[in-house]
Protein backbone atom coordinates (compact mmCIF):
# COMPACT_ATOMS: atom_id res chain seq x y z
CA UNK A 1 0.00 0.00 0.00
CA UNK A 2 2.92 2.51 -0.49
CA UNK A 3 2.47 5.84 -2.65
CA UNK A 4 -1.24 5.79 -2.21
CA UNK A 5 -0.13 9.65 -2.66
CA UNK A 6 1.06 9.34 -6.09
CA UNK A 7 -0.55 12.01 -8.87
CA UNK A 8 -1.73 9.04 -10.77
CA UNK A 9 -3.89 7.10 -7.71
CA UNK A 10 -5.15 10.67 -6.76
CA UNK A 11 -6.74 10.66 -10.66
CA UNK A 12 -7.79 7.27 -10.24
CA UNK A 13 -9.45 7.93 -7.22
CA UNK A 14 -10.79 11.43 -8.52
CA UNK A 15 -12.49 9.07 -11.48
CA UNK A 16 -13.81 6.92 -8.78
CA UNK A 17 -15.22 9.18 -6.25
CA UNK A 18 -16.25 10.87 -9.62
CA UNK A 19 -18.50 7.76 -10.85
CA UNK A 20 -19.62 7.11 -6.97
CA UNK A 21 -20.88 10.92 -6.84
CA UNK A 22 -22.71 10.15 -10.34
CA UNK A 23 -24.28 6.94 -9.12
CA UNK A 24 -26.04 8.61 -6.26
CA UNK A 25 -26.86 11.78 -7.70
CA UNK A 26 -28.52 10.13 -10.89
CA UNK A 27 -29.48 6.74 -10.04
CA UNK A 28 -32.52 5.92 -8.19
CA UNK A 29 -31.73 5.79 -4.12
CA UNK A 30 -35.36 6.50 -2.74
CA UNK A 31 -36.09 3.80 -1.96
CA UNK A 32 -33.02 2.88 0.54
CA UNK A 33 -35.52 4.24 4.16
CA UNK A 34 -38.04 1.88 3.14
CA UNK A 35 -36.76 -1.40 2.94
CA UNK A 36 -33.95 -0.23 5.62
CA UNK A 37 -34.92 -2.45 7.68
CA UNK A 38 -35.73 -5.82 5.70
CA UNK A 39 -31.52 -5.60 4.05
CA UNK A 40 -30.80 -5.00 7.99
CA UNK A 41 -32.02 -8.15 8.68
CA UNK A 42 -31.36 -10.05 5.20
CA UNK A 43 -27.62 -8.77 5.93
CA UNK A 44 -27.92 -10.41 9.34
CA UNK A 45 -29.27 -13.45 8.33
CA UNK A 46 -26.21 -13.54 4.91
CA UNK A 47 -23.96 -13.16 8.05
CA UNK A 48 -24.94 -16.29 10.45
CA UNK A 49 -25.25 -18.28 7.89
CA UNK A 50 -22.17 -17.41 6.76
CA UNK A 51 -20.82 -17.75 10.10
CA UNK A 52 -22.65 -20.94 11.05
CA UNK A 53 -21.58 -22.91 8.27
CA UNK A 54 -17.99 -22.05 8.41
CA UNK A 55 -18.23 -23.12 12.13
CA UNK A 56 -20.09 -26.35 11.48
CA UNK A 57 -18.16 -27.10 8.03
CA UNK A 58 -14.49 -26.51 9.96
CA UNK A 59 -15.67 -28.93 12.79
CA UNK A 60 -16.75 -31.51 10.13
CA UNK A 61 -13.32 -30.74 7.88
CA UNK A 62 -11.03 -31.45 10.70
CA UNK A 63 -12.21 -34.97 11.20
CA UNK A 64 -12.29 -35.49 7.45
CA UNK A 65 -8.84 -33.76 6.65
CA UNK A 66 -7.76 -36.24 9.83
CA UNK A 67 -9.08 -39.37 8.06
CA UNK A 68 -7.37 -38.33 4.78
CA UNK A 69 -3.89 -37.79 6.49
CA UNK A 70 -3.22 -40.43 9.16
CA UNK A 71 -6.82 -42.90 8.87
CA UNK A 72 -6.88 -46.09 8.03
CA UNK A 73 -8.12 -47.12 4.71
CA UNK A 74 -11.61 -47.78 5.69
CA UNK A 75 -11.70 -43.99 7.32
CA UNK A 76 -9.70 -42.63 4.41
CA UNK A 77 -11.46 -43.85 1.44
CA UNK A 78 -14.90 -43.00 2.62
CA UNK A 79 -13.42 -39.18 3.95
CA UNK A 80 -11.88 -39.39 0.30
CA UNK A 81 -14.81 -39.71 -1.21
CA UNK A 82 -17.31 -37.00 0.33
CA UNK A 83 -14.42 -34.48 -0.47
CA UNK A 84 -14.40 -35.68 -4.31
CA UNK A 85 -18.27 -35.51 -4.41
CA UNK A 86 -18.94 -32.25 -2.65
CA UNK A 87 -16.06 -30.76 -4.88
CA UNK A 88 -17.20 -32.53 -7.93
CA UNK A 89 -21.00 -31.17 -8.39
CA UNK A 90 -22.27 -27.56 -7.93
CA UNK A 91 -23.24 -25.78 -4.91
CA UNK A 92 -26.78 -25.04 -6.37
CA UNK A 93 -27.37 -28.57 -7.40
CA UNK A 94 -26.29 -29.97 -3.66
CA UNK A 95 -29.08 -26.96 -2.35
CA UNK A 96 -31.51 -28.09 -4.40
CA UNK A 97 -30.91 -31.98 -4.18
CA UNK A 98 -31.47 -31.15 -0.52
CA UNK A 99 -34.23 -28.83 -0.12
CA UNK A 100 -36.23 -30.62 -2.62
CA UNK A 101 -35.20 -33.99 -2.29
CA UNK A 102 -35.10 -33.94 1.98
CA UNK A 103 -38.49 -31.42 1.51
CA UNK A 104 -40.46 -34.05 -0.13
CA UNK A 105 -38.93 -36.84 1.50
CA UNK A 106 -40.02 -35.77 5.04
CA UNK A 107 -43.60 -35.14 4.61
CA UNK A 108 -44.30 -38.95 3.65
CA UNK A 109 -43.12 -39.96 7.37
CA UNK A 110 -46.15 -39.35 9.92
CA UNK A 111 -43.15 -39.20 12.75
CA UNK A 112 -41.62 -36.92 11.36
CA UNK A 113 -44.12 -34.09 10.87
CA UNK A 114 -45.62 -34.94 14.23
CA UNK A 115 -42.46 -34.73 16.16
CA UNK A 116 -41.27 -31.25 17.96
CA UNK A 117 -38.14 -30.44 15.11
CA UNK A 118 -40.91 -30.41 11.97
CA UNK A 119 -41.79 -26.89 12.84
CA UNK A 120 -38.03 -26.51 12.14
CA UNK A 121 -37.46 -28.52 9.42
CA UNK A 122 -40.92 -27.12 7.40
CA UNK A 123 -38.82 -24.05 6.74
CA UNK A 124 -36.01 -23.75 4.12
CA UNK A 125 -33.12 -22.50 6.18
CA UNK A 126 -31.95 -25.84 7.72
CA UNK A 127 -31.78 -26.83 4.34
CA UNK A 128 -29.75 -24.12 3.37
CA UNK A 129 -27.07 -24.05 6.19
CA UNK A 130 -27.14 -28.11 6.07
CA UNK A 131 -25.51 -27.78 2.31
CA UNK A 132 -23.88 -24.63 2.91
CA UNK A 133 -21.85 -26.69 5.71
CA UNK A 134 -21.39 -29.91 4.07
CA UNK A 135 -19.78 -28.00 1.11
CA UNK A 136 -17.39 -25.97 3.05
CA UNK A 137 -16.57 -28.94 5.11
CA UNK A 138 -15.50 -31.00 1.98
CA UNK A 139 -13.44 -28.19 0.56
CA UNK A 140 -11.89 -27.41 4.09
CA UNK A 141 -11.57 -31.53 4.39
CA UNK A 142 -9.00 -31.30 1.61
CA UNK A 143 -7.06 -28.08 3.01
CA UNK A 144 -6.97 -29.68 6.25
CA UNK A 145 -5.14 -32.84 4.83
CA UNK A 146 -2.67 -30.70 3.17
CA UNK A 147 -2.38 -28.78 6.16
CA UNK A 148 -1.80 -32.09 8.72
CA UNK A 149 0.21 -33.53 6.50
CA UNK A 150 2.86 -30.46 6.68
CA UNK A 151 3.30 -30.28 10.45
CA UNK A 152 6.51 -31.32 10.23
CA UNK A 153 6.90 -35.38 11.93
CA UNK A 154 9.83 -34.38 13.91
CA UNK A 155 7.00 -32.45 16.30
CA UNK A 156 4.70 -35.12 16.62
CA UNK A 157 7.82 -37.62 17.04
CA UNK A 158 9.35 -35.23 20.01
CA UNK A 159 5.82 -35.11 21.68
CA UNK A 160 5.10 -38.84 21.46
CA UNK A 161 8.98 -39.50 22.90
CA UNK A 162 7.84 -37.03 25.73
CA UNK A 163 4.59 -39.13 26.58
CA UNK A 164 2.13 -36.68 25.60
CA UNK A 165 -1.35 -38.36 25.37
CA UNK A 166 -2.70 -38.44 22.12
CA UNK A 167 -5.49 -36.61 22.35
CA UNK A 168 -3.25 -33.72 23.91
CA UNK A 169 -0.89 -33.89 21.42
CA UNK A 170 -3.28 -33.53 18.71
CA UNK A 171 -5.31 -30.57 20.91
CA UNK A 172 -1.87 -28.82 21.57
CA UNK A 173 0.76 -29.58 18.54
CA UNK A 174 -0.49 -30.87 15.53
CA UNK A 175 -4.07 -29.62 15.12
CA UNK A 176 -2.44 -25.84 15.94
CA UNK A 177 0.46 -25.61 13.44
CA UNK A 178 -1.56 -27.43 10.85
CA UNK A 179 -4.62 -24.85 11.03
CA UNK A 180 -1.95 -21.89 10.90
CA UNK A 181 -0.34 -23.24 8.05
CA UNK A 182 -3.31 -23.51 5.38
CA UNK A 183 -4.56 -19.94 7.47
CA UNK A 184 -4.51 -17.86 4.52
CA UNK A 185 -6.00 -20.30 2.53
CA UNK A 186 -8.54 -20.57 4.81
CA UNK A 187 -9.28 -17.04 4.42
CA UNK A 188 -9.74 -17.28 0.50
CA UNK A 189 -12.27 -20.39 1.19
CA UNK A 190 -14.13 -18.32 3.73
CA UNK A 191 -14.42 -15.56 1.08
CA UNK A 192 -15.78 -17.94 -1.64
CA UNK A 193 -18.38 -19.24 0.83
CA UNK A 194 -19.25 -15.55 1.67
CA UNK A 195 -19.90 -15.61 -2.26
CA UNK A 196 -22.01 -18.67 -2.45
CA UNK A 197 -24.27 -17.60 0.62
CA UNK A 198 -26.46 -15.49 -1.85
CA UNK A 199 -27.33 -19.02 -3.80
CA UNK A 200 -29.63 -19.87 -0.90
CA UNK A 201 -32.03 -17.28 -2.25
CA UNK A 202 -33.21 -19.83 -4.77
CA UNK A 203 -35.09 -21.93 -2.22
CA UNK A 204 -36.52 -19.01 -0.33
CA UNK A 205 -34.03 -18.12 2.68
CA UNK A 206 -34.80 -14.71 2.41
CA UNK A 207 -31.22 -12.89 3.10
CA UNK A 208 -29.76 -9.68 1.30
CA UNK A 209 -29.71 -11.24 -2.47
CA UNK A 210 -33.47 -12.14 -1.76
CA UNK A 211 -33.92 -8.59 -0.42
CA UNK A 212 -32.81 -6.90 -2.87
CA UNK A 213 -34.21 -9.23 -5.91
CA UNK A 214 -37.46 -7.95 -3.62
CA UNK A 215 -36.83 -4.38 -4.55
CA UNK A 216 -36.52 -5.26 -8.37
CA UNK A 217 -39.30 -7.04 -8.64
CA UNK A 218 -41.17 -4.65 -6.80
CA UNK A 219 -39.91 -1.58 -8.15
CA UNK A 220 -38.47 -2.57 -11.34
CA UNK A 221 -35.54 -0.94 -10.97
CA UNK A 222 -32.55 -2.55 -12.45
CA UNK A 223 -29.12 -1.80 -11.34
CA UNK A 224 -29.38 0.21 -8.16
CA UNK A 225 -30.31 -3.09 -5.78
CA UNK A 226 -27.22 -4.67 -7.50
CA UNK A 227 -24.77 -2.34 -6.97
CA UNK A 228 -26.25 -1.90 -3.61
CA UNK A 229 -25.71 -5.78 -3.45
CA UNK A 230 -21.94 -5.61 -4.69
CA UNK A 231 -20.92 -3.14 -2.22
CA UNK A 232 -22.17 -4.74 0.68
CA UNK A 233 -20.70 -8.50 -0.16
CA UNK A 234 -17.38 -6.40 -0.91
CA UNK A 235 -17.46 -4.72 2.60
CA UNK A 236 -18.46 -7.90 3.81
CA UNK A 237 -15.26 -9.93 1.94
CA UNK A 238 -13.32 -6.85 3.24
CA UNK A 239 -13.89 -7.84 6.98
CA UNK A 240 -13.36 -11.75 6.29
CA UNK A 241 -9.73 -10.40 5.10
CA UNK A 242 -9.06 -8.37 7.90
CA UNK A 243 -10.24 -10.77 10.48
CA UNK A 244 -7.79 -13.37 8.78
CA UNK A 245 -5.33 -11.13 8.65
CA UNK A 246 -5.44 -10.88 12.60
CA UNK A 247 -5.26 -14.33 13.19
CA UNK A 248 -2.87 -14.36 11.26
CA UNK A 249 -0.65 -11.82 12.84
CA UNK A 250 -1.54 -13.26 16.30
CA UNK A 251 1.01 -16.12 15.75
CA UNK A 252 4.44 -15.03 15.61
CA UNK A 253 6.39 -16.82 12.32
CA UNK A 254 9.47 -16.64 10.87
CA UNK A 255 9.75 -15.45 7.22
CA UNK A 256 12.24 -15.53 4.63
CA UNK B 1 -42.43 -45.14 -13.89
CA UNK B 2 -39.09 -46.37 -12.54
CA UNK B 3 -35.66 -44.29 -12.28
CA UNK B 4 -34.65 -45.61 -15.46
CA UNK B 5 -37.69 -44.94 -17.23
CA UNK B 6 -37.08 -41.60 -16.10
CA UNK B 7 -33.66 -40.95 -17.62
CA UNK B 8 -34.55 -42.84 -20.80
CA UNK B 9 -33.00 -40.41 -23.67
CA UNK B 10 -36.47 -40.58 -25.38
CA UNK B 11 -39.41 -38.63 -24.12
CA UNK B 12 -41.20 -39.59 -21.84
CA UNK B 13 -37.92 -40.07 -20.58
CA UNK B 14 -35.66 -36.98 -19.29
CA UNK B 15 -32.23 -38.15 -20.49
CA UNK B 16 -32.13 -36.37 -23.50
CA UNK B 17 -32.98 -32.97 -22.12
CA UNK B 18 -30.45 -33.53 -19.35
CA UNK B 19 -27.79 -34.44 -22.18
CA UNK B 20 -28.82 -31.83 -23.98
CA UNK B 21 -28.60 -29.42 -20.86
CA UNK B 22 -25.07 -31.15 -20.42
CA UNK B 23 -23.92 -29.88 -24.22
CA UNK B 24 -24.69 -26.29 -23.00
CA UNK B 25 -22.92 -26.48 -19.74
CA UNK B 26 -19.99 -27.86 -21.43
CA UNK B 27 -20.04 -25.05 -24.57
CA UNK B 28 -20.43 -22.22 -22.09
CA UNK B 29 -17.71 -23.48 -19.63
CA UNK B 30 -15.40 -24.09 -23.00
CA UNK B 31 -15.96 -20.79 -24.21
CA UNK B 32 -15.70 -18.96 -20.64
CA UNK B 33 -12.78 -21.03 -20.10
CA UNK B 34 -10.98 -20.14 -23.23
CA UNK B 35 -12.04 -16.01 -22.93
CA UNK B 36 -10.41 -16.38 -19.23
CA UNK B 37 -7.39 -17.63 -20.54
CA UNK B 38 -7.16 -14.63 -23.42
CA UNK B 39 -7.77 -12.11 -20.17
CA UNK B 40 -6.31 -13.82 -17.91
CA UNK B 41 -3.00 -13.81 -20.26
CA UNK B 42 -3.30 -9.96 -21.41
CA UNK B 43 -3.71 -9.24 -17.20
CA UNK B 44 -1.34 -11.34 -16.42
CA UNK B 45 1.30 -9.49 -18.63
CA UNK B 46 -0.34 -5.63 -17.79
CA UNK B 47 -0.06 -6.66 -13.94
CA UNK B 48 4.08 -7.65 -14.63
CA UNK B 49 5.05 -5.29 -17.05
CA UNK B 50 1.84 -2.39 -17.51
CA UNK B 51 2.63 0.99 -16.21
CA UNK B 52 1.37 2.08 -13.45
CA UNK B 53 -2.78 2.89 -14.36
CA UNK B 54 -2.56 -0.38 -16.44
CA UNK B 55 -1.49 -2.20 -13.17
CA UNK B 56 -3.79 0.05 -10.91
CA UNK B 57 -6.56 -0.81 -12.75
CA UNK B 58 -5.78 -4.37 -13.13
CA UNK B 59 -5.53 -4.92 -9.63
CA UNK B 60 -9.15 -3.49 -9.08
CA UNK B 61 -10.89 -5.49 -11.67
CA UNK B 62 -9.24 -8.74 -9.52
CA UNK B 63 -10.13 -7.54 -6.51
CA UNK B 64 -13.60 -6.84 -7.12
CA UNK B 65 -14.42 -9.89 -9.47
CA UNK B 66 -13.13 -11.98 -6.66
CA UNK B 67 -14.88 -9.89 -3.92
CA UNK B 68 -18.25 -10.07 -5.28
CA UNK B 69 -20.60 -13.30 -5.56
CA UNK B 70 -20.85 -14.64 -9.21
CA UNK B 71 -24.44 -14.52 -9.04
CA UNK B 72 -24.25 -11.07 -8.60
CA UNK B 73 -21.77 -9.68 -11.52
CA UNK B 74 -23.80 -12.61 -14.04
CA UNK B 75 -26.63 -10.01 -13.41
CA UNK B 76 -25.02 -6.70 -13.22
CA UNK B 77 -22.87 -8.04 -16.19
CA UNK B 78 -25.86 -9.25 -18.14
CA UNK B 79 -28.36 -6.37 -17.94
CA UNK B 80 -25.15 -3.93 -18.61
CA UNK B 81 -24.07 -5.93 -21.77
CA UNK B 82 -27.87 -6.59 -23.15
CA UNK B 83 -28.64 -2.24 -22.54
CA UNK B 84 -25.27 -1.18 -23.89
CA UNK B 85 -25.27 -3.56 -27.18
CA UNK B 86 -29.41 -2.73 -27.82
CA UNK B 87 -28.31 1.49 -27.24
CA UNK B 88 -25.63 0.85 -30.37
CA UNK B 89 -27.59 -1.30 -31.88
CA UNK B 90 -30.99 1.43 -31.76
CA UNK B 91 -28.18 4.38 -31.79
CA UNK B 92 -27.40 2.71 -35.46
CA UNK B 93 -31.58 2.50 -36.60
CA UNK B 94 -32.33 -1.28 -36.09
CA UNK B 95 -34.21 -2.83 -33.52
CA UNK B 96 -34.40 -4.27 -29.78
CA UNK B 97 -32.24 -7.30 -30.18
CA UNK B 98 -32.21 -10.36 -27.46
CA UNK B 99 -28.77 -11.59 -26.84
CA UNK B 100 -28.36 -15.53 -26.82
CA UNK B 101 -27.98 -16.95 -23.52
CA UNK B 102 -25.08 -18.79 -24.21
CA UNK B 103 -23.41 -15.73 -25.50
CA UNK B 104 -24.25 -13.70 -22.38
CA UNK B 105 -22.82 -16.91 -20.20
CA UNK B 106 -20.05 -17.16 -22.28
CA UNK B 107 -19.26 -13.41 -22.11
CA UNK B 108 -20.20 -13.05 -18.19
CA UNK B 109 -18.53 -16.63 -16.64
CA UNK B 110 -15.24 -15.66 -18.88
CA UNK B 111 -15.11 -11.99 -17.55
CA UNK B 112 -15.27 -13.85 -13.76
CA UNK B 113 -12.70 -16.37 -14.90
CA UNK B 114 -10.27 -14.27 -16.46
CA UNK B 115 -9.74 -12.37 -12.79
CA UNK B 116 -8.67 -15.56 -11.43
CA UNK B 117 -6.16 -16.47 -14.39
CA UNK B 118 -4.63 -13.20 -13.88
CA UNK B 119 -3.26 -14.45 -10.99
CA UNK B 120 -2.97 -17.81 -11.50
CA UNK B 121 -0.69 -17.00 -14.83
CA UNK B 122 0.99 -13.73 -13.24
CA UNK B 123 1.81 -16.42 -10.24
CA UNK B 124 3.08 -18.97 -13.07
CA UNK B 125 5.49 -16.33 -15.05
CA UNK B 126 7.18 -15.04 -12.04
CA UNK B 127 8.05 -18.49 -11.38
CA UNK B 128 9.76 -18.87 -14.53
CA UNK B 129 13.64 -18.50 -13.57
CA UNK B 130 14.22 -14.98 -14.64
CA UNK B 131 17.80 -15.95 -16.21
CA UNK B 132 16.06 -17.68 -19.20
CA UNK B 133 13.84 -14.28 -20.21
CA UNK B 134 16.85 -12.03 -19.61
CA UNK B 135 18.79 -14.20 -21.95
CA UNK B 136 16.34 -14.10 -24.25
CA UNK B 137 16.35 -10.35 -24.50
CA UNK B 138 20.47 -10.55 -24.25
CA UNK B 139 19.95 -12.75 -27.49
CA UNK B 140 17.61 -9.60 -28.77
CA UNK B 141 14.46 -11.62 -29.13
CA UNK B 142 11.31 -9.78 -29.59
CA UNK B 143 8.53 -9.37 -26.84
CA UNK B 144 6.37 -11.51 -28.54
CA UNK B 145 8.53 -14.16 -29.94
CA UNK B 146 9.93 -14.04 -26.27
CA UNK B 147 6.27 -14.90 -24.94
CA UNK B 148 5.62 -17.34 -27.49
CA UNK B 149 8.94 -19.43 -27.44
CA UNK B 150 10.01 -18.76 -23.61
CA UNK B 151 7.83 -17.13 -21.10
CA UNK B 152 4.69 -19.41 -22.14
CA UNK B 153 6.01 -22.89 -22.58
CA UNK B 154 8.69 -22.66 -19.21
CA UNK B 155 5.20 -21.82 -17.17
CA UNK B 156 2.84 -23.70 -18.21
CA UNK B 157 3.89 -26.53 -15.95
CA UNK B 158 3.41 -24.01 -13.17
CA UNK B 159 -0.45 -22.67 -14.37
CA UNK B 160 -2.02 -26.23 -15.49
CA UNK B 161 -2.68 -26.95 -11.64
CA UNK B 162 -4.38 -23.50 -11.23
CA UNK B 163 -5.75 -23.34 -14.59
CA UNK B 164 -7.32 -27.24 -13.81
CA UNK B 165 -8.75 -25.43 -10.81
CA UNK B 166 -10.28 -22.58 -12.66
CA UNK B 167 -11.61 -25.44 -15.67
CA UNK B 168 -13.80 -27.35 -12.58
CA UNK B 169 -15.13 -24.14 -11.02
CA UNK B 170 -15.98 -22.91 -14.60
CA UNK B 171 -18.00 -25.80 -15.31
CA UNK B 172 -19.45 -25.79 -11.71
CA UNK B 173 -20.08 -22.22 -12.21
CA UNK B 174 -22.48 -22.55 -15.28
CA UNK B 175 -24.75 -24.18 -13.04
CA UNK B 176 -25.32 -20.22 -11.49
CA UNK B 177 -26.86 -19.43 -15.14
CA UNK B 178 -29.65 -21.48 -14.17
CA UNK B 179 -31.56 -18.68 -11.82
CA UNK B 180 -31.38 -16.69 -14.54
CA UNK B 181 -33.32 -19.35 -16.52
CA UNK B 182 -31.14 -20.56 -18.67
CA UNK B 183 -31.07 -23.82 -20.26
CA UNK B 184 -28.22 -25.62 -18.76
CA UNK B 185 -27.81 -29.07 -16.91
CA UNK B 186 -28.95 -27.76 -13.64
CA UNK B 187 -31.96 -26.41 -14.79
CA UNK B 188 -33.25 -28.82 -16.84
CA UNK B 189 -32.73 -31.27 -14.08
CA UNK B 190 -34.59 -28.95 -11.91
CA UNK B 191 -37.17 -28.81 -14.54
CA UNK B 192 -37.30 -32.68 -15.26
CA UNK B 193 -37.65 -32.95 -11.01
CA UNK B 194 -40.48 -30.89 -11.12
CA UNK B 195 -41.94 -32.20 -13.93
CA UNK B 196 -42.07 -35.60 -12.79
CA UNK B 197 -41.80 -35.02 -8.56
CA UNK B 198 -38.92 -37.68 -8.81
CA UNK B 199 -36.37 -35.33 -6.94
CA UNK B 200 -33.89 -37.50 -5.98
CA UNK B 201 -33.44 -39.58 -9.27
CA UNK B 202 -32.81 -36.46 -10.76
CA UNK B 203 -30.59 -34.45 -8.74
CA UNK B 204 -28.00 -37.05 -8.31
CA UNK B 205 -28.07 -38.28 -11.44
CA UNK B 206 -26.94 -34.42 -12.56
CA UNK B 207 -24.85 -34.96 -9.68
CA UNK B 208 -23.15 -38.18 -11.03
CA UNK B 209 -22.64 -36.24 -14.95
CA UNK B 210 -21.06 -33.43 -13.43
CA UNK B 211 -18.97 -35.65 -11.14
CA UNK B 212 -17.88 -37.62 -13.92
CA UNK B 213 -16.91 -34.43 -16.38
CA UNK B 214 -15.05 -33.31 -13.07
CA UNK B 215 -13.15 -36.84 -13.16
CA UNK B 216 -12.23 -36.78 -16.42
CA UNK B 217 -11.23 -33.21 -16.82
CA UNK B 218 -8.97 -34.16 -13.59
CA UNK B 219 -7.22 -36.92 -15.64
CA UNK B 220 -6.87 -34.95 -18.36
CA UNK B 221 -5.21 -32.38 -16.86
CA UNK B 222 -2.46 -34.25 -15.27
CA UNK B 223 -1.91 -35.59 -18.67
CA UNK B 224 -1.64 -31.98 -19.60
CA UNK B 225 0.69 -31.41 -17.47
CA UNK B 226 3.07 -34.24 -17.50
CA UNK B 227 3.18 -33.17 -21.33
CA UNK B 228 3.83 -29.46 -19.81
CA UNK B 229 6.49 -30.10 -17.29
CA UNK B 230 8.07 -32.95 -20.31
CA UNK B 231 11.13 -31.31 -20.36
CA UNK B 232 11.69 -30.53 -16.38
CA UNK B 233 14.22 -32.19 -14.99
CA UNK B 234 12.60 -35.32 -12.80
CA UNK B 235 12.18 -34.29 -8.68
CA UNK B 236 13.35 -37.14 -6.80
CA UNK B 237 10.71 -36.87 -3.80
Amino acid sequence: MRGIWEPHRLVLAAIGAGLVIWCAVSLRWDWIPQYAGEMAQGVWRTIWLLVLSVAIGMTLAIPLGLAQAAGPWWLAAPARAFCTVVRGTPLLLQIWLLYYGLGTLFPQYPWIRNSDLWPILRQAWPYALLALSLSYAGYEGEVMRGAFKSVPPGQLEAARAMGVPRFTLFRRIWLPQAVQRVLPTLGGETVLQMKATPLVATITVVEIYEVASQVRRELLITYEPLLLLAAVYMALAGVIVLIFRWLENRVPQKRA
Amino acid sequence: MGPFDLLALEPPGWGGNLLRGLANSVQIAFGAFGLGLLIGTAGAYGKLYGGKITRDLLGLYTTIVRAVPELILILILYFAVTDLVNQMVLAMGGERIQISGVLAGIAVLGVVQGAYATEVLRGAILAVPPGQIEAARAMGMPPVKLAWRITLPAMLGFAIPGLANLWLIATKDTALLAVVGFNELTQETRQAAGATKAFFTFFLAAGAIYLVLTLVSSWGFARIEAWARRGEPRRSR
